[in-house]
């Protein structure tokens, strides 16, 4: 195995093993941390697959605000999920953990079946791409990024009018 | 070329959202439903960046998408948490089989 | 990477690490004497001469304390807490250029570890899992002050990381560059940013301060409230790597502060003698130390309400107005509008 495929095998066996010790841990406070850890392993795949800036950019929004904003949220509410003995999942789980694997299955069949049209020799360069980036959100694709920001500014104001006490 | 195929990030990917649909799915507390979620849009990202790494390298669509799927991740968590606190204030409860006063 | 660029990594990061614990060390010392002399008092002054080597005894101490963890404690999250809060903070300032290239046994070797052309978000995604010490410690003691020193350090860090990041982002925009190095090299003959960017640098100074919880914005730790906030249950050792997390924090945002807005290592024939520029930096840093000490000296602690206000209603505009006018005055600039730079 070459050095890379060393670093994707870890990667991914945190990746998917922190997953399944998110959807399986009794606590929701630990099953945030598995989360963190997953957020951190895809930044690691981020970066393997030489898009360094989205590496980073996955730390500082998944980590850095959307798992503190979820921590923040577990730590409001003590008293529902401190409870040891809460019950971790609905009537219909075994039917959803077959569905499931169903579906994965299903799409690493799929996976495998399908002949991709690789193209492009050689790595990118990283350095750069964040301006290159930057330029390509103002010209060719300033209508998704507008749309993106009118969203974050409703969502900011919905949050806010949900989550305002009376 | 990367001595790791497509076909290997691909597959992870596919996993993580399979995981992510199950947590989303099994889970009776909404904050667990939640994280579910993020994990899926996380393995969606995955899938755009390896696209974007083995097959259009060039453009800049793949993770251009990947950062607006962030954005919306982080939208959707912030209001989906604003809900939850919501709910817990005046039902003090989060978990999704008590709150069904809509139901029928 | 050839094995003398390897030897250079590991012996630079071993001198970055041995730099920070020794500075932390000192630096508790500096904090204790200096805080002594604005309270006319004289302060640690027995330990060794001057009380140097007061900083070794209470090392010795906290290493022989008992080291108690709570029966009711999530226990393993409880031991990882500590190191979750140091780990981030020692990592940040390996993006901090302290000086010129230095030429040693006919190699050049730059004065930094990591030039990397998206330094500074970097940093900020460092600041941002340095918050993660504080909320494993406060779920952890399974104790409610501990568990409220959390919720406010995670809103608090949360509120301020923002206008933090858009301050950084005017002086970015100036210097067009996210690493640390060009940053420096940008204001080459005295141009320092903070000329440039006065409100960006107030704002930094302030969110510096909120980002690494010192006083006047210590509530998640304080103490007329809290007992002692997210670290009440911890002892030892442990205690000890919390506040190790802190100072080396304050040393390395220091670090990066003097680099954005006060030059760097840039000075006054820092050029030709490198070892001056070592010497620069180190003075502006030791002027950033200070001026947290002395902030603690002078400021009483905000009210809760009032640091939420001051971080969303004052700072997060304030920021975005300086953005807005830094990004009207850079495409001015390149398109020579004014034809005065």
């Amino acid at each position: 195995m070459t050095a890379e495929q060393v670093v994707f095998v870890l990667a991914a066996v945190v990746t998917l093993g922190s997953a399944l010790g998110m959807v399986t841990t009794r606590s929701v406070f630990v099953g945030a941390l598995w989360m963190i850890a997953v957020f951190g392993g895809v930044a690691a795949l981020f970066i393997l697959l030489g898009a360094g800036f989205l590496g980073i950019v996955q730390i500082l929004v998944y980590i850095g605000a959307i798992a503190v904003l979820i921590l923040f949220a577990i730590m409001l509410t003590p008293r529902v999920m401190g409870d040891p003995n809460a019950p971790r999942y609905n009537r219909q789980w075994p039917l959803v953990a077959v569905m499931a694997s169903a579906l994965a299955s299903l799409l690493v069949a799929l996976v495998l079946r399908t002949d991709w049209p690789l193209a492009q020799e050689g790595a990118p360069t990283i350095t750069g791409f964040a301006v290159e980036l930057g330029k390509g959100f103002m010209t060719t694709y300033i209508l998704p990024f507008e749309v993106a920001s009118v969203l974050l500014l409703v969502a900011l104001i919905g949050a806010i009018v949900i989550a305002r006490e009376e | 070329m990367s001595s790791v195929p497509l076909s290997w990030y691909l597959i992870v990917a596919a996993l993580l959202f399979s995981i992510g649909a199950y947590g989303a799915l099994a889970r009776r507390n909404a904050i667990g439903i939640l994280m579910g979620i993020e994990l899926m849009l996380n393995a969606v990202n995955i899938n755009l960046v390896a696209f974007w790494r083995y097959i259009e390298v060039t453009g800049l669509a793949g993770q251009l998408f990947a950062v607006i799927v962030i954005t919306v991740a982080a939208a959707e968590a912030a209001v989906a948490l604003a809900l939850i606190l919501a709910i817990y204030r005046t039902r003090d409860t989060v978990n999704v089989e008590e709150i069904d006063l809509l139901k029928w | 990477m050839g094995t003398a660029d390897f030897v250079e990594i590991v012996v630079k990061s071993l001198v970055i690490i041995w730099a920070l614990l020794t500075g932390f060390a000192y630096m508790t010392w500096f904090e204790r004497r200096v805080i002594a002399r604005l309270q006319s008092r004289v302060g640690p002054n027995r330990v060794g001469p001057s009380g140097l080597l007061q900083p070794l005894a209470d090392g010795v101490k906290l290493m022989f304390k008992e080291d108690i963890v709570p029966a009711e404690a999530d226990r393993a999250l409880y031991l990882l807490a500590p190191l979750v809060a140091v780990v981030p903070a020692i990592m940040a300032f390996a993006i901090v250029p302290v000086g010129p290239s230095v030429t040693l046994f006919g190699r050049t070797i730059p004065l930094h570890l990591a030039d990397m052309n998206i330094a500074l978000l970097y940093f900020l995604g460092l600041g941002s899992l340095g918050v993660y010490g504080v909320v494993l410690a406060g779920w952890a003691s399974n104790n409610k002050y501990a568990l409220l020193g959390g919720l406010r350090a995670s809103a608090q860090m949360i509120s301020y990381e923002l206008a933090m990041g858009l301050a950084v982002l005017s002086v970015v925009m100036l210097a067009g560059s996210l690493s640390l190095v060009d940053i420096v090299n940008a204001q080459a003959g005295g141009r320092w940013f903070i000329l440039l960017q006065p409100v960006a640098f107030l704002i930094f100074l302030v969110t510096m301060i909120a980002e690494t919880k010192r006083a006047p914005f210590d509530l998640p730790e304080a103490e007329q409230e809290l007992v002692a906030g997210f670290h009440t249950e911890y002892s030892g050792m442990k205690f000890a790597l919390f506040f190790m997390g802190e100072y080396i924090a304050m040393i390395a945002i220091s670090g990066v502060a003097v680099s954005l807005f006060l030059g760097g290592w840039r000075g006054p024939f820092a050029e030709q003698v490198p070892i001056l520029g070592v010497l620069y930096f180190f003075v502006k840093l030791v002027a950033f130390l200070f001026f947290f000490v002395w902030l603690r000296a002078t400021l009483p602690r905000l009210r809760y309400d009032r640091l939420m206000h001051l971080g969303w209603k004052v700072l997060l505009p304030l920021s975005l107005a300086n953005v807005v006018v830094t990004a009207l005055a850079v495409v001015a600039r390149d398109t020579g509008f004014f034809g005065l730079w």
